[in-house]
């Protein structure tokens, strides 16, 4: 039943991300259209518009949380696609391993890296 | 009892991708597979390029060196692989929990499967799909001028 | 005027072939003739060799399922003509191995059916062995898995399935569409025990609905449907959402039932 817990928070993280990705390709990507969440103008990329987000409470919360599910629904997708090429056993477990240091790495990395821009953000936007 | 030999006759890999009389949920089964690895290795990079940031290096803005078109069009293609994959997905969710696929019926024939029952669904998606592709390069076709 | 099919059959003799290959046969083809008919013409005419397996010739027995034209499906009712008009390509079932020309061996996918307890499973196994009476089922109830049982286990949705393509361990729509038709089948009571095999890794998850063994299957079992019950059922479970219900009571014993009104009694017995 281990896959079951598995693939039911899968197929959860996958709704979680619908919302939140949808949101962030909603900024990043139509942003000449929907001009969400950009209030300093122009790309929705640039540094000010970025630092701004990056200021904001919900932005690092989102930010967070869809680095948490992204990273676990884009790496057990993975994970599947690879078991199904009838691996050894030993192997199936060095690739669970492997993703699983992988994604709690890049999980780190993303939400330090949040959390510090954070804070500049917050210093700047003081003066 | 000697063993007989055989022959072994998996398809390997051209079984996910062989083409020929296959319906078209075989087909978006394929390009699901294919976006959802596309989208993995660019947000694996995604996470590692914005998270310079808290160093103060901004690699995507003016003057960086992933504000060149080339970049601008990879973006707008990982852009177009998550529209697909996740309006796909989003037909996948009702599919798999057994929510979109009708009730068991008696196989009369010509036999109705339930590719028909969730068809609709996937053709909507597949619009819902089309019209923000179109969004996106419009977008990315106005910040290219 | 009977039209000339080119066969393209696949040859293979495990005591001399290294690998298979394709041979080709000329045969005479009259309207409604099957590719089963068109085998036996081979066979009889031009080439006593050549292997395949058949028995019922009536989509029943489920031994002549081939690949034909990239298709699989059963040799005996399909016709020539409603799929060919000049070359037809007939090979053994793909994902599984070749015993012999068209004969796969399906020992594999039998294993895998044993695996999810494809039968009654209860606790009152006594019952079971030496029935005393009759268990209650009504007609929507039976509704809910009649139409996983009409599975012949011809092993033409195994042959379609992307993922046995690769997943050599992966149960297959054949096995699972047979654990939903015992889990759905309310004089049952073994989801459970059968859950441990359809929520294993290489379960009911492996399916993405590619939704080829519905398309393939003769007999209308809409297998992939079924792994989406299966599915569904295994997530209610695992988040403990599943009402628990008792498999269903036995009713009388027999002889013990009240017939209908309507209902003429049944003849004197003779023996």
């Amino acid at each position: 039943m281990r896959e079951t817990k598995y693939w039911t928070w899968h197929m959860a993280a996958g709704v979680v991300i619908f919302f939140l990705l949808g949101l962030h390709m909603l900024i990043m990507h139509v942003g000449g259209i929907t001009h969400l969440f950009a209030p300093h103008g122009g790309e929705a990329t640039s540094k000010v518009n970025s630092l701004y987000r990056d200021g904001s409470l919900f932005f690092l919360t989102t930010y967070v949380l869809l680095l948490g599910v992204a990273l676990y629904h884009g790496l057990y997708g993975l994970r599947t696609i690879l078991f199904e090429l009838t691996l050894k056993p030993a192997v199936e477990k060095a690739v669970s391993v492997v993703l699983l240091v992988a994604g709690l790495g890049l999980f780190g990395l993303g939400a330090w890296a949040a959390f510090a821009t954070h804070a500049i953000a917050i210093a700047g936007a003081r003066g | 009892m000697a063993e007989i030999k055989r022959h072994d006759n998996r398809l390997g890999l051209w079984g996910w991708l062989g083409g020929g009389r296959w319906g078209i949920e075989r087909y978006a089964y394929i390009l699901h597979r294919l976006t959802g690895l596309g989208i993995l290795l660019y947000f694996l990079m995604h996470v590692v390029v914005t998270s310079l940031r808290a160093r103060g290096i901004y690699l995507w803005v003016e003057g960086g060196v992933f504000h060149q078109p080339m970049f601008k069009f990879g973006e707008f293609l990982v852009f177009a692989a998550f529209a697909y994959h996740a309006l796909n997905g989003v037909r996948l969710v009702l599919v798999e929990l057994g929510l979109a696929v009708g009730k068991p019926i008696e196989p009369v024939y010509p036999y109705k499967t339930s590719l028909g029952v969730q068809r609709p669904l996937l053709i909507a998606m597949m619009i819902l799909a089309a019209i923000l592709l179109a969004a996106g390069g419009y977008n990315f076709l106005s910040l290219a001028k | 005027m009977p039209a000339e099919i080119n066969f393209h059959v696949t040859r293979y003799n495990p005591e001399c072939d290294q690998a298979p290959y394709v041979k080709t046969y000329r045969v005479p083809v009259r309207e409604g003739m099957t590719v089963l008919d068109g085998l036996h013409y081979i066979k009889d005419n031009l080439d006593s060799s050549l292997a395949w397996r058949y028995s019922c010739r009536m989509g029943v027995c489920g031994s002549c399922g081939m690949l034909l034209n990239g298709r699989a499906t059963l040799a005996c009712n399909t016709q020539i003509l409603h799929i060919a008009t000049t070359d037809l390509t007939v090979g053994p079932l793909p994902n599984f191995d070749i015993i012999r020309d068209l004969v796969p061996d399906l020992l594999t996918m039998f294993e895998k059916h044993v695996a999810v307890k494809p039968y009654i499973v209860r606790a009152d196994e006594a019952e079971l062995d030496d029935p005393a009476g009759e268990f209650y089922q009504s007609p929507e109830e039976l509704g809910a898995y009649l139409q996983f049982t009409y599975c012949i286990k011809c092993g033409c949705c195994m042959a379609a399935c992307p993922t046995l393509a690769t997943d050599a361990r992966y149960s297959g729509p054949m096995p699972l569409a047979a654990a939903q038709r015992y889990n759905a089948d309310t004089r049952d009571d073994g989801r459970r025990a059968r859950n441990q095999l359809t929520g294993s890794s290489h379960g009911a998850f492996r399916c993405h609905y590619a939704g080829e063994c519905s398309r393939v299957c003769p007999k209308g079992v809409d297998p992939a449907k079924a792994i989406q019950y299966l599915k569904r059922q295994l997530v209610l479970d695992y988040l403990h959402l599943a009402r628990r219900k008792k498999p269903c009571a036995k009713m009388h014993g027999p002889g013990q039932g009240k017939p209908l009104a309507n209902i003429t009694p049944a003849p004197a017995k003779t023996v």
